[in-house]
């Protein structure tokens, strides 16, 4: 604890130095032992760490970066908050009083992590030598100026400006070579699926479907979004055929029916980063018709609510049902929807719909709810 | 000595009430039928429903189905509807009933057939003559029960067929 030094100006930055974070409900620790220092505000600057309690104006600790010499992460428990362990190097001067050689800030409100990456990349940037560096230029820069002058203070701001400039570039050059490489692949993938739209490439059919997945997998396809196609009517059309365009191979191989939370699951999945919201969806799918797709939403007595291709219609399925029971007997809702690979909530809609219909009868005890083929009506 | 009963009895969706209309119709029907022919059977015209409800008619072991205490009242409620049960006792209480395989106006019309065949119109007769009567002994109403003779009669009253006697021994035929 010796090596923070109390001022009475500690908010004051000096020249070169500048705020990085800060963190609230701060405590400090000499050590494993508690200081009275507690409940304040942690300022890192690109120098030093600023400890002060907002309560008492006069109270500023700061410690020099420099001073810091490791850094450790405790992680927080139950009853105790996370704290990171700051090793210092020895203290100069008085080697007399038996403080240790580390001091913990303990994060009562958490934050730590983040802090301690600030904190860490502040130690790895080393700002204080920097800025000794540029006053050291300075002045042999602008010998005939003079070193405290106006100007000289203004070119120091600008060097120092530029230097942040470098470093956050620096920074985020990784990212900006990734999407360089992204912008030619997603131009490239845009010309192609309207190529495809327009069917003026040279694409078989086989490619285009296999295409497409591709595009799905990839999360790239061009989707239609606000910006394209704005709002009302014509959105949801285009909605509604992107809708069908992403599930018409799901819904030949399940059966031509799907519940609407599989496809809201489905089509967000297959669009990526550009999800639709449910009323949006519910909306795309009451304008099926009028977009002239194969593709309806049904809604069950029960509320239950499917988009069902209109090839597989309520009768159709009727008789599949009644074909069932009578191959079987009877069935559960389980039983059928092991039977036909479908989910039980679908299979209990078919058969309560075959009931309605008067396809099925029931047979309903403790031990299950069966269905039998009606034949109070047949015989 | 098993029991024969129709189909329906073997089919475990009998004995839960169907929620389709069409079918329920049905269901009720196979029930009507099947609860008259065996109170005719075996002889009976009034019961207990708690009793009757544990018999073999309303619980088939074999397939392990009964019919529910609720559904059972409903099915009685039908019988009564068509007329072939009265509740004995409170109505709301429905714990015994009587039950008439043949209705009485189907026994009163029986009765004034052979009334009129017996040339006994306008004339006077003893209810122990219609049930106990020489000229009653290959008469389907052979024996029947003292209740639902005097409600064949009742009916017969309504149709201005008959005239009952206040003392319910005798009736006039017309």
């Amino acid at each position: 604890m010796d090596r923070f030094s109390l001022s009475a100006n500690g908010g004051i930055l000096a020249a070169g130095e500048f705020l990085i974070t800060s963190g609230d409900n701060v405590k400090l620790y000499d050590g494993h032992q508690k200081t009275k220092f507690e409940i304040g505000e942690l300022h890192l600057t690109s120098h030093r760490l600023i400890w002060h309690n907002p309560a008492i104006e006069s109270a500023h600790l700061s410690l020099p970066l420099p001073l810091v010499v490791f850094l450790e992460e405790e992680t927080g428990g139950l009853m105790k908050s996370p704290k990171i362990v700051l090793h210092l190097a020895p203290a100069h001067g008085s080697g007399a009083s038996p403080t240790a050689n580390f001091v913990k800030l303990s994060f009562k409100q958490g934050g730590e992590k983040q802090f301690k990456a600030k904190l860490h990349d502040a130690l790895e940037q080393k700002q204080w030598e920097i800025v000794v560096r540029q006053k050291a230029r300075g002045p042999s820069a602008s010998m005939p100026k003079m070193r405290t002058g106006i100007g000289g203070i203004e070119r120091s701001i600008a060097q120092k400006s530029k230097l942040r400039d470098t470093e956050i570039s620096k920074a985020f050059q990784d990212l900006e070579k990734l999407m360089e490489m992204a912008k030619p692949m997603v131009s490239l993938a845009k010309s192609i699926s309207s190529k495809i739209r327009d069917r003026q490439g040279e694409v078989s059919d086989d490619e285009t479907v296999q295409f497409k997945s591709y595009l799905l997998s990839l999360g790239i396809s061009d989707p239609v979004t606000r910006d394209t196609h704005g709002t009302g009517q014509s959105y949801y059309r285009e909605l509604a055929k992107e809708i069908f365009w992403i599930l018409d191979q799901p819904l030949q191989e399940s059966g031509g029916m799907m519940t609407l939370t599989d496809v809201f699951c489905r089509v967000n999945r297959a669009r990526g980063l550009e999800l639709l919201s449910p009323e949006d969806l519910l909306n795309a799918c009451k304008a099926l018709p009028e977009a002239g797709l194969p593709l309806r939403l049904y809604t069950f007595d029960t509320g239950v609510s499917v988009l069902q291709l209109t090839s597989h219609t309520q009768e159709a399925l009727i008789l599949k049902t009644k074909e069932a029971l009578e191959q079987s007997g009877s069935l559960t809702v389980e039983e059928l929807s092991k039977a036909s690979g479908i989910s039980v909530i679908l299979a209990k809609e078919r058969l309560l719909s075959a009931e309605r219909s008067g396809a099925a009868c029931r047979d309903d005890t403790v031990e299950a709810l069966r269905f039998y083929p009606n034949k109070f009506l047949t015989c | 000595m098993t029991e024969e009963f129709p189909w329906q009895h073997a089919f475990p969706p009998f004995f839960t009430l169907q929620p389709h209309e069409q079918t329920r119709v049905k269901q009720l029907e196979a029930w009507r039928s099947m609860i008259l022919d065996y109170c005719q059977s075996h002889q009976i015209t009034q019961f207990d429903v708690q009793e009757i409800g544990q018999s073999a008619l309303f619980h088939n072991k074999t397939i392990q189905r009964r019919l529910s205490p609720e559904d059972l009242l409903v099915v009685l409620e039908d019988l009564r509807s068509h007329g072939h049960l009265e509740w004995d006792g409170p109505a709301k209480s429905r714990r015994k009933a009587h039950i008439y395989w043949r209705r009485p106006e189907e026994w009163g019309s029986l009765i004034y057939n052979w009334a009129q065949a017996h040339g006994m119109t306008n004339t006077v007769c003893t209810l122990f003559e219609i049930t106990q009567g020489d000229d009653a002994q290959d008469q389907a109403f052979q024996g029947l029960d003292q209740d639902l003779l005097i409600k064949a009669l009742k009916c017969l009253e309504l149709e201005s067929k008959a005239e009952l006697f206040p003392d319910q021994e005798g009736v006039k035929f017309f």
